[in-house]
């Protein structure tokens, strides 16, 4: 047995930098959103002098930030249940049915999915303001389903193929319909797959800017990430309160992230290359 | 029986067909009326007059927009083709040859990427002003090339926003890359230490063969990802200053969206089409050709 020599520890010093370079900036944002104006002028990127909880108050409350939360979670919701019961439905018919020309239908995902935006936002924008979709949460969210359909059917599909088929067999014995084969059967087989292209869409929907930036305009809808953008334009040079704001955007983020960290990382990664 | 077997498709069908045909209206259907409407001088609204290749001469030969886009944007795939790649095989490489401390690396290295443009945008425009954060820094300890805003720099505000948009980005490379290096044998790095490798040759000949199809891939889809790029530099500096960060994204949003010139618009988007789907085709003849890396 030849075991391989224990790594130096240099290798650690690369890394160690590379992820101070990661972290510290963040960790700025967070400690300026903590200071004074006054701490943060003559200090801005250490810690506080002393914690001002009340930046968050201020922010909480300038920002508006419970509306645009609340439509971003709507946004979130909508999304996220389309594209987990319609896309899964379509995982699922390509994975165990496929109906002829089912080929055809993952060709044109993986050809036409690649297609930039810019090809398509246009003729859209204008399609949408025309039929009253512009600010309006059912044109956007039919945009969002299409933006991240394509990967969700592609990673359960890639997913439900590998669950063996006796398991179906003896619910189709006795009857079952193919919805309940799907749902019975292999939902709850299949459910982390769900989780993980949940929150990844999640994650998509709740940082997305371009589109909604095109889409929405209405201040009163605005989700999180373009409304952080407006605030910004308007409070830039408020840097504490810019930063308690950004904090508060990214907090809900950075808690999922850390309870699904693996599914997280897995899921983003797994879907850019299958995407 | 072709009766039953009719019924059995259309069952299946019915599945698909609802996220298929929001696809196809949303993202198929106007993707093909582009091909029409570039030939259009329409507005937006009304009927679109249809101007033959008035429009694809006015990009070929008077747009000197489009052009400098452009060239910015190739720019910007430069620094993408290097950079980040640069930064993730190495990390990438180190973390599979350590065992303590990994998850936590993983974590670090990841968090950048979670995170909303508009939030990394306006951190590092924070970072980035001379008077409040680590360039004023530098050009206080006196190091050159800090003395003034890099955003506001025409020639140097692109490259911040690259190196933005990178921070953010390289990190989810790191991760990628480090999923495919663990599919590669160990016996390999073994056998490698056996004839007297070094940790640089290690890398050469035994990682960097080994997760090569994820790395061309990946090359590719940042090949194509930079001429799409619109977010960082919309948020950072919008195009400026004096257009010299403008980029073909924040081009046809100006066009289409600033000036209703929608008709004209989509032919400039047909354009970042063509250059995004020529970094395509670029890849795929290179590998044909056997392309070794």
């Amino acid at each position: 047995m030849i075991k391989i020599k224990s790594r130096p520890s240099i290798l650690n010093i690369p890394l160690i930098v590379l992820s101070l370079f990661a972290i510290y900036p963040i960790a700025i944002l967070i400690l300026n959103s903590l200071k004074s104006r006054q701490d943060l002028g003559l200090n801005p990127s250490g810690f506080p002098k002393k914690l001002v909880w009340s930046n968050y108050k201020i922010a909480f409350e300038t920002s508006n930030f419970s509306r645009h939360a609340s439509n971003s979670l709507i946004l979130v919701f909508l999304t996220v249940t389309i594209v987990l019961v319609f896309g899964g439905l379509a995982a699922y018919s390509l994975a165990r049915l496929k109906p002829r020309g089912s080929g055809a239908v993952m060709f044109y995902m993986l050809t036409v999915s690649t297609l930039p935006l810019w090809l398509y936002i246009v003729p859209l924008f204008f399609l949408w303001r025309q039929i009253g979709l512009l600010n309006n949460y059912f044109g956007l969210v039919l945009l969002y389903v299409a933006l991240n359909s394509p990967f969700a059917i592609f990673l359960l599909r890639s997913f439900l193929v590998k669950i063996p088929r006796e398991i179906e067999e003896a619910a189709i014995m006795d009857g079952a319909s193919k919805l309940g084969v799907f749902t019975k059967v292999l939902l709850p087989i299949a459910w982390s797959s769900f989780l993980t292209v949940g929150l990844v869409v999640a994650l998509n929907v709740w940082n997305e800017f371009q589109v909604a930036f095109i889409l929405i305009n209405d201040q009163n809808k605005l989700p999180v990430a373009t409304s952080f953008f407006a605030f910004q334009q308007e409070f830039g040079n408020d840097w504490t309160l810019t930063s308690a704001v950004g904090v508060l955007v990214i907090v809900p983020v950075l808690l999922l992230f850390f309870v699904f960290q693996r599914k997280f990382t897995d899921g983003l990664v797994q879907g850019s290359v299958k995407g | 029986m072709q009766k039953h077997l009719l019924k059995r498709n259309l069952g299946s069908w019915a599945f698909i067909a609802p996220i298929l045909l929001v696809h196809i209206l949303v993202v198929a259907l106007p993707a093909a009326s582009t091909l029409y409407l570039s030939l259009t001088d329409w507005s937006g609204v009304g009927i679109p007059h249809f101007t033959g290749f008035a429009n694809l001469h006015r990009l070929l030969f008077d747009d000197t927009n489009f052009i400098s886009a452009l060239k910015n944007n190739i720019r910007w795939l430069v620094f993408f083709l290097t950079i980040p790649f640069i930064m993730s095989l190495s990390a990438a490489y180190g973390l599979s040859q350590i065992k303590r401390g990994v998850m936590f690396y993983r974590v670090s290295l990841f968090l950048p990427y979670i995170l909303p443009s508009v939030i990394v945008g306006a951190l590092w425009g924070f970072l980035l002003n001379p008077s409040t954060g680590i360039t004023g820094f530098l050009d206080k300890i006196g190091i050159p090339g800090f003395d003034k805003a890099l955003l506001g720099t025409p020639g140097k505000a692109l490259w911040a926003i690259a190196f933005i948009d990178n921070w953010h980005f390289w990190g989810f490379l790191t991760i990628l890359f480090l999923v495919a290096l663990q599919n590669v044998p160990r016996e390999l790095y073994e056998s490698a230490e056996l004839d007297g490798a070094n940790e640089f040759q290690r890398f050469r000949y035994v990682a960097l063969p080994g997760i090569r199809p994820t790395l061309i891939f990946m090359l590719m889809m940042v090949g194509i990802w930079s001429f799409l790029v619109f977010d960082y530099v919309w948020v950072l500096t919008k195009g400026g200053p004096a257009g010299s960060t403008e980029v073909l994204g924040t081009l046809v949003y100006r066009t289409a969206f600033g000036d209703f010139e929608a008709g004209y618009a989509t032919l400039q988007g047909l354009g970042m089409a063509f250059f995004a789907s020529a970094s395509l085709v670029s890849f795929g003849i290179l590998r044909k050709r056997g392309w070794e890396i």
